[in-house]
């Protein structure tokens, strides 16, 4: 079986998203899409999916042309999707996720749950998935949840898998077996579809790889004769650097002392749990781990964002443990924070007003109640410049900006003024390569000039290439410490799975 | 066993504080039992049949509660009955209420089976109004306008049954609740206009066309277009020959053995069926839903109707059930205790249909306790049953989960 998606062309006001894309794949066969964010590579898969309807251009199965006003056609075609965000019920049980829409019914419609039941197991069997279809999705961990959504995909009988960014939420060894069972699927003689902004992941699974950038095709690439610099090129459409250049570190006195901190939910759960390091004038501390297991409410509890139930938090000797976000910045404290939308910017404030959230008390910028507006723009003007923010008015909401630019917008309002220590939370999450590298550069540049950082990331790949040293979170606990030139990716994926490595064990 | 042993169950901070409050309340129960249970003097008569009737020494029984209470504080305070807490708890609400109703009839007696039988046939337009609140919040969409609903379906239903027949006006009513309904859907699920404010709205237009029509319309005409005989209890054979029981549940109104019915099909329905299925998705997730090929907003434009159509009978008990005619502001916001309801059922059909009949108790024991003299002002005891109400709910229910959905539009991406 063949799909093709021909001259798919999907505008939204203002905005091309997807240009005259071609694009097939066949049963039996694994393609990587890849592509920055915003590239479109969402847009095309819910023209795919039925979600959308192209404004031109058409989807054609074994050269029939299809046309799909709802998911529900798109399911009936043999097109299966496991979304990103997963698509589960979480008070519900795996065979009323898995049935869902398709529910085996007795008389009077009422539903069958022991062929729910016998359906899952089947399925899951058939590809050795091992799903227990009474467990409720909330207490299933990420990796199973992604399997619960296979087997519902596999249940329709999908003859081509969508699977939309599927390795963010896994550890290093859930990645391995996410990877067999993408096999076994193609084994089974089913068409996968890899969406992707890993490259290295799409030159291991993929037979071919499309790289999309502004709503085009722009190439395509045979993962047998390609290198991840190439596809790189491709994506942004320039030469990047990949790996993070940098000196070793020359670390100095503990500027972040962190001791025994512990931060408890309302509802008692002990998310930072004892919790104990300090980070060095000079140098970078990275905090590895699957997300969930209580990184940010680390970072919180550092930001002041939240109260610590325990522990004490220095700055510089001093103990800010009790101190408001305005005065922990005050102290040398720059925040960049996981959530750029919420907690980084004011989305419908100017690019300006966003450049001086921090220091529009000063008496630089307002003179009592008055702020002195032309002395902020004026400061923007030289941000803008200095931070490489593409805009062209900095009067401008700042949600006119793209990710990497709103980040840039974040990075330079924290990093441009005096600071001593920076805490910077999923620094490029989300944003293209060329602004990855850029944001990069600077956190280098400020361990440089002597100020401690802290980088939190779930993206193994950047802390290994950004720290200096590597500290490993699993349930709200530290579980490791180390030297990211002496351990391996695989060992480190261990530890962020709350088990040892063998040689480390024994 | 070392000193720090493992405790056999794993307790949060907040189930410790929950039993400790709940332990407290326990003490002051006992307090209400010595300082006041216990000042009236005489036998209380509970009559449960027509001809018999048990009693209770309203002194002794104050005391003799008092000293178990004082007990079983101590004992949830010091240790708790873990898996025995809710079963304690119901029991002692059930001893502490009939030490209330003693104290108030001491030297004196009521018909204790009337009340209950009042109870079970007021809960009827709470247990239909809170099913109405169920259908659409499980299927997504917050329904406060069910008070509206019952309004409005109470004065069509009046009009429509005194010019036609009972049959006539339930349907009328049932109608005016799906018409109010449609305008809900429209808003919240069409235009995603907010719908805490949607149904205020209606609300307010409910109370307001009513009363128009009530003082313009029905007053002149009330022999014409406000006068019907409601319908009369059936008595189901056999079972209400039951003693007591059979008296409660079984020598009831239609609308009575509908609400239960309707309990009953919901309660199978949302667990049991297909269609139940896809509405606690919609409600809980209908993005899960919607990708799977399920028509998200087809079916809360369904379920809210049908929602309309529950609460369009309930309100019809009014007239056709019991009073006969309609009167301005009838309901007197019994929609909303019938969203009380829902929260306390845990958006659950029997859940709800339990909290209706907690409700009502409420309502019946302030209309007989108000015929004796019990030497304090008649609003305090009419505040008394709320006051068990609030304890109950607190003591049982805890933090609550609704449907994780509720209020929010749906769209296709």
């Amino acid at each position: 079986m063949k799909f093709e998606l021909r001259g798919i062309t999907k505008r939204f006001p203002g905005v091309v998203a997807n240009d005259n894309v071609n694009l097939e794949v066949s049963t039996g066969e694994v393609l990587a899409l890849i592509g920055e964010n915003g590239a479109g590579k969402s847009t095309l898969m819910n023209v795919l999916y039925g979600i959308y309807r192209p404004d031109e251009g058409e989807l054609r199965i074994d050269g029939t042309p299809q046309h799909f006003s709802s998911p529900a056609d798109a399911i009936a075609a043999g097109i299966g999707m496991v979304h990103q965000h997963f698509m589960l019920v979480p008070v519900m049980t795996v065979a009323e996720n898995v049935v869902l829409g398709v529910e085996p019914t007795g008389r009077l419609g009422s539903l069958d749950i022991d062929e729910a039941r016998r359906m899952v197991k089947e399925v899951s069997d058939k590809y050795s998935l091992e799903l227990n279809p009474d467990a409720v999705i909330e207490d299933l961990p990420v990796g199973v949840r992604q399997r619960v959504e296979i087997v519902k995909v596999l249940m329709r009988d999908a003859k081509i898998v969508v699977f939309d960014e599927p390795t963010a939420v896994l550890t290093p060894s859930e990645i391995l077996e996410f990877f067999e069972i993408v096999r076994s699927l193609v084994a089974a003689g089913r068409g996968v579809i890899f969406i992707t902004h890993k490259l290295k992941e799409a030159l291991t699974i993929a037979d071919r790889i499309n790289v999309l950038r502004r709503g085009k095709v722009v190439g395509e690439a045979n993962p047998k004769n390609t290198t991840e610099s190439e596809i790189a090129e491709m994506m942004v459409g320039r030469a990047v650097q990949l790996v993070v250049d940098k000196k070793p570190a020359t670390p100095g006195a503990a500027m972040l002392q962190v001791k025994n901190l512990s931060v408890v939910e309302p509802d008692g759960r002990t998310v930072v749990d004892d919790v104990s390091f300090e980070v060095r004038v000079g140098e970078i501390v990275g905090i590895a781990g699957v997300q969930g297991n209580g990184q940010t409410e680390l970072v919180e509890a550092l930001s002041g964002m939240r109260r610590a139930a325990s522990g004490s938090i220095s700055v510089a000797d001093r103990d800010v443990s009790h101190d408001s976000p305005r005065e922990r910045h005050a102290a040398g404290m720059a925040h960049i924070p996981e959530d750029r939308q919420r907690q980084g910017l004011v989305t419908e404030m100017s690019i300006t007003e966003n450049l001086v959230l921090t220091r529009y008390h000063d008496a630089e910028f307002s003179q009592g109640i008055r702020m002195k507006w032309d002395v902020a723009a004026a400061r923007a003007k030289e941000l803008v410049a200095a931070y490489d923010i593409r805009t062209n008015d900095p009067s401008q909401p700042a949600s006119t900006l793209s990710g990497g630019n709103q980040q840039k917008v974040i990075v330079a309002r924290e990093l441009s003024r005096d600071i001593r220590l920076a805490v910077a939370a999923q620094p490029t999450r989300g944003i293209d390569v060329g602004s990855i590298e850029y944001v990069h550069s600077q956190i280098v540049k400020e361990r440089d000039a002597g100020v401690a950082v802290l980088v939190v990331s779930t993206e193994l790949d950047e802390i290994m290439s950004l720290s200096d040293r590597v500290l490993v979170m699993y349930r709200g606990r530290i579980v490791a410490d180390l030297d990211p030139k002496k351990v391996s990716h695989m060992d480190i994926g261990l530890y962020m799975a709350g088990s040892r490595p063998a040689a480390v064990a024994s | 066993m070392t000193a720090a042993a493992v405790p056999d169950r794993v307790v949060s901070a907040e189930q410790r504080k929950r039993a400790r409050s709940v332990g407290i309340t326990y003490l002051v129960l006992a307090m209400v039992c010595f300082f006041i249970f216990t000042r009236r003097p005489g036998d209380a008569g509970f009559r449960i049949t027509e001809t018999s009737q048990f009693t209770l020494p309203a002194q002794g029984f104050g005391w003799a509660l008092g000293i178990v209470l004082v007990a079983v504080a101590a004992a949830q305070l010091l240790r708790g009955f873990g898996r025995l807490s809710n079963v304690v708890l119901a029991l002692a609400t059930a001893a502490f209420f009939m030490s209330f109703l003693a104290w108030a009839a001491a030297g004196d007696s009521f018909s204790f089976v009337g009340m209950l039988q009042d109870t079970v046939s007021r809960s009827v337009p709470i247990t239909l109004g809170a099913i109405g609140g169920i259908l659409s919040e499980r299927s997504g969409v917050i329904n406060i306008s069910i008070e509206g609903m019952l309004l409005a379906a109470a004065c069509t239903s009046a009009i429509a049954a005194s010019l036609t027949n009972l049959w006539l006006g339930t349907l009328v009513g049932a109608l005016t609740g799906v018409a109010l309904a449609a305008v809900l859907a429209v808003m919240s699920i069409r235009y995603k206009v907010d719908q805490v404010i949607v149904g205020f709205a209606i609300n307010f237009f409910a109370l307001g066309v009513t009363s128009f029509v009530s003082f313009r319309v029905l007053v002149p005409n009330r022999d014409t277009m406000n006068n019907l005989l409601p319908v009369t209890p059936i008595r189901i054979p056999l079972l209400a020959d039951v003693p007591f029981i059979g008296t409660i549940f079984f020598e009831q109104t239609i609308f009575v053995y509908f609400s239960f019915a309707a309990v009953a099909l919901a309660t199978w329905g949302l667990y049991r069926t297909k269609w139940g299925l896809r509405t606690r998705a919609i409600g809980e997730y209908p993005k899960a839903a919607g990708t799977l090929g399920v028509d998200v907003n087809k079916l809360r434009y369904r379920n809210l109707l049908l929602a309309g159509a529950v609460a369009g009978i309930g309100g019809a008990w009014w007239p056709i059930g019991i009073v006969g005619r309609f009167d301005q502001n009838i309901t007197n916001g019994r929609g909303f205790i019938a969203l009380a309801a829902v929260i306390f059922g845990r958006w659950h059909p029997v859940g709800a249909l339990c909290g209706a009949l907690v409700f009502a108790l409420a309502e019946a024991v302030r209309l007989k306790i108000g015929n004796f003299d019990t030497g304090i002002p008649s609003e305090f005891l009419i505040m008394a049953p709320y006051v068990v109400t609030i304890i109950v709910v607190a003591g049982f229910i805890g933090a609550s989960r609704a449907p994780k959905a509720a209020g929010q539009p749906y769209e296709d991406q």
